[in-house]
Formats: C-alpha cells, structure tokens, sequence
C-alpha cells in the first residue's frame, strides 16, 4: 500500500478517508485534522491557558502534543484515581511526557478530594467504579481549571468515546444528555470552565498510531475497572458497523450534531446555582460530588479514621452500606 | 509467526505466509480495533508476514467511564 502523499510505503491505512499515509505524512494529517477541528470549532484561543486533562493513555497524551506543538499555552492536569498499580503506571507516563518537554503538571489525588480512592468510593457507595470515577474527574477538572486561573479545559474524548456515548444516550432516549452532547460546552455558568474535545472527529485507532508514530509512551493496558463496562460493548458494536462500512462512526456523530442535536437543545435547559457547600455549579443545593465525599465519611466506622480515609491505594473494606445512588447521580454540571 | 495478543495476554502461533488481513480474520480480530506492530513499525492490512515475524496486535479501545 503506497502513501497518498509521497507514493513510499504506508504505515496506515484510513478506510474511511479512503486512504493511507507514510509515517511523516500521517502525522502531518493527524495534526492538520486535530488543529482544523479546534479552528472550525472555534474550541481553543492562542492567547488563553488550556488545562489538558491527561490520563496517561493514547488520546490525552497525544492532544496534549498536538496542542503543544501548535503553540497553544498548555498545563496538564493528571487526576490520581488511587486504582493501584494502574494509577501507578499512568501517573508515571504523565511526569514522563510532561518532563521530557517541559511542560507544567497539576495532580490531584481523588483520595484528597472525597477522604477515599476510586477503589475506596466504590467500596464505601456501593455506586458503579465508572460513574464514581467520571463524577469525580468532572468535578476536579472544572475546579482545578477555575481555582488555576483556566478558562477552558481539553479533554482527549475521541470519535470512538463521542459514538460509544451518543449510541448510549439514543438507546435510553436520554433527551437531557443528547442535548448536553457536543464538542464544545460553554461555560453557561461562572463556575463552570468551557470544556473542549479537539479528538471528538478522530478515531481511537488514529490517536494509538499517531502516539506510536510520535514514540510517546503511553499506558496501554486497561483500567481494571473498565471491564464488562456498557460502553465497551458499544464501542465493539460501533467497531462491527465501521468494519462493514467504513465512515459510519464519523456519520452517527457528525449527523447527529448537525442535525439530531439541535431537536433535543433547550429540553436540559436547568438553573445553574452554586453548591452550598462547595461553591461549585450544581443543578440542586447540594453537588452531587459533595454527596458522593458525604458517602464516603460515613462508611468509616466510627471512631476512627476508617479504610476509607486510609492510605488512597488500599481499598477500604466498608460494607453493607445503602447508598442513595439517585441522589449523587444527579447531573454535576452540563 | 507470533502473535502477541496485548489485550488478551496471550501469544499465538500462526503458521505460513499471508497477509496482515489474512491473519486477523483467522483470530477474529477487526481492524479497526487494533494496531498492527512488527518491530518498530505499524503494518498495514496487506503487508505480507512470514513465519519468522513477530507481530503485536496492540488494543486501541480504551473506556469505561464517561
């Protein structure tokens, strides 16, 4: 297979673009496209700071240096789930990139923020890993973004993840989370950072070979969480569609957007106010990320500092809990 | 050849020249969903192999949470 730009030896076949590229010229297209999406979106601005949220995998560390390279004013932010040697590994490739560029590097511990780790929030509300986990990372990102002076966070949220959601959504006719779907959510609130996701048009399989071109170490292997989760079976769903025709994940988000999207915009319309515990934008009194920190206290027992306030890596061993999961799943912020 | 399977932790032994796409098909594995590796470079689905290769089918799914 030829390269479409320089007839050498592809590396990288895109069937959905019809093409392939060489190793230089696929990572001039991948920057192109990435840097595209952000102009035509209007998503970043040379002149304000972006706080990148990196996990240490392939996206996130690829938009970061995509976003660097252009020139874009960039400071990452890991999130320390506290899930073992996983977060071990990933924290580790965060420092790595960040030190080999140098660039700037927040971290947050979850296990600061809620008195447990992912692990521990599990244990002690009874609630998903996934959603704790995602709950947790909204909350920090926006907060860290605010209290750090950035007035808009990027996220590595790819075309696969934008599919795998919006499939999700469509399946439970979730009108709220249709309307609330889009690469750029603006701050509709003054708690609340405007949150971009330049990778929303390029697929996984992009972002994986543009790291590997680029020899960015990134951790391949998969929270341990993330098994058997929901959004991977539609991701393989998707992965089926795209094999038998090539474009279809592109069509499902770029269509909705353009045309599902605006029939669901306005029916999320809710009133922002601030939590009357942490300041943060919240749709109720209290956030939902203070509930799910108020679970957690209580499942210490009492009169000691509890396993979940123990050391973040080791899962607390509180049980037989009730949780009121309905209640701190309520939507933290668009 | 081997091929390592990353996202299964495990190796296989697959017998005989053929092409990339040849030799995902016989292991049930689409395209999209992996990165085929020899060495330090990406293959691409119709880059023949031979028994002497070492291919890594590395994951490119990643996810769980929102």
């Amino acid at each position: 297979m030829k390269c479409r730009k320089c007839g050498g030896r592809a590396v990288l076949e895109l069937r959905r673009h019809n093409t392939a590229f060489c190793g230089p010229d696929y990572l001039a297209f991948f920057r192109h496209h990435v840097l595209e999406t952000i102009r035509r979106w209007r998503m970043l601005r040379h002149d304000e700071p972006v706080l990148v949220a990196v996990s240490g995998g392939k996206d996130s560390l690829a938009l970061w240096d995509v976003l660097h390279d252009a020139g874009y004013r960039t400071t990452g932010l890991y999130i320390d789930l506290g899930i073992l040697e996983y977060s071990r590994a990933s924290r580790a490739r965060c420092e790595q990139f960040a030190a080999a560029r140098g660039l700037s590097l927040r971290v947050v511990r979850v296990a600061d923020e809620t008195g447990a780790s992912i692990p521990g929030v599990k244990e002690a509300t009874r609630r998903p890993a996934c959603s704790a986990c995602g709950l947790s990372k909204r909350y920090i990102l926006n907060r860290a973004a605010l209290e750090g002076g950035f007035p808009v966070v990027a996220t590595g949220h790819n075309l696969d993840d934008e599919a795998a959601t919006l499939l999700g959504s469509t399946l439970r006719w979730e009108e709220s989370a249709l309307a609330r779907q889009a690469p750029v959510l603006e701050a509709t609130h003054p708690k609340l950072a405007r949150r971009v996701k330049p990778l929303f048009r390029t697929s996984e399989r992009e972002t994986a070979a543009y790291a590997f071109l680029r020899g960015i170490d990134y951790i391949v292997e998969e929270c341990p969480f993330a098994r058997g989760a929901t959004s991977l079976t539609h991701k393989e769903l998707l992965n089926r569609l795209e094999d038998a025709s090539p474009g279809s994940k592109a069509m499902f988000v770029q269509g909705f957007l353009d045309r599902g999207r605006p029939l669901f915009q306005g029916r999320e319309a809710v009133a922002l106010v601030e939590c009357v515990r942490c300041g943060q934008a919240t749709t109720g009194e209290v956030c939902a990320f203070c509930k799910l920190r108020d679970q957690v206290t209580r499942a210490r027992p009492v009169g000691g500092e509890g396993p979940a306030a123990a050391e973040p890596d080791e899962p607390p061993a509180a049980r037989g809990l009730i949780s009121d999961l309905r209640a701190a799943s309520e939507i933290h912020a668009p | 050849m081997k091929v390592i399977l990353r996202n299964q932790a495990r190796e296989v032994d697959v017998r005989g020249r053929r092409r990339v796409r040849e030799v995902l098909a016989e292991l049930g594995v689409l395209p999209e969903t992996v990165l085929v590796i020899r060495g330090h470079e990406l293959l691409t689905a119709d880059e023949v192999v031979a028994d002497e290769d070492v291919l890594e089918l590395r994951p490119v799914i990643s996810g769980g949470g929102p």
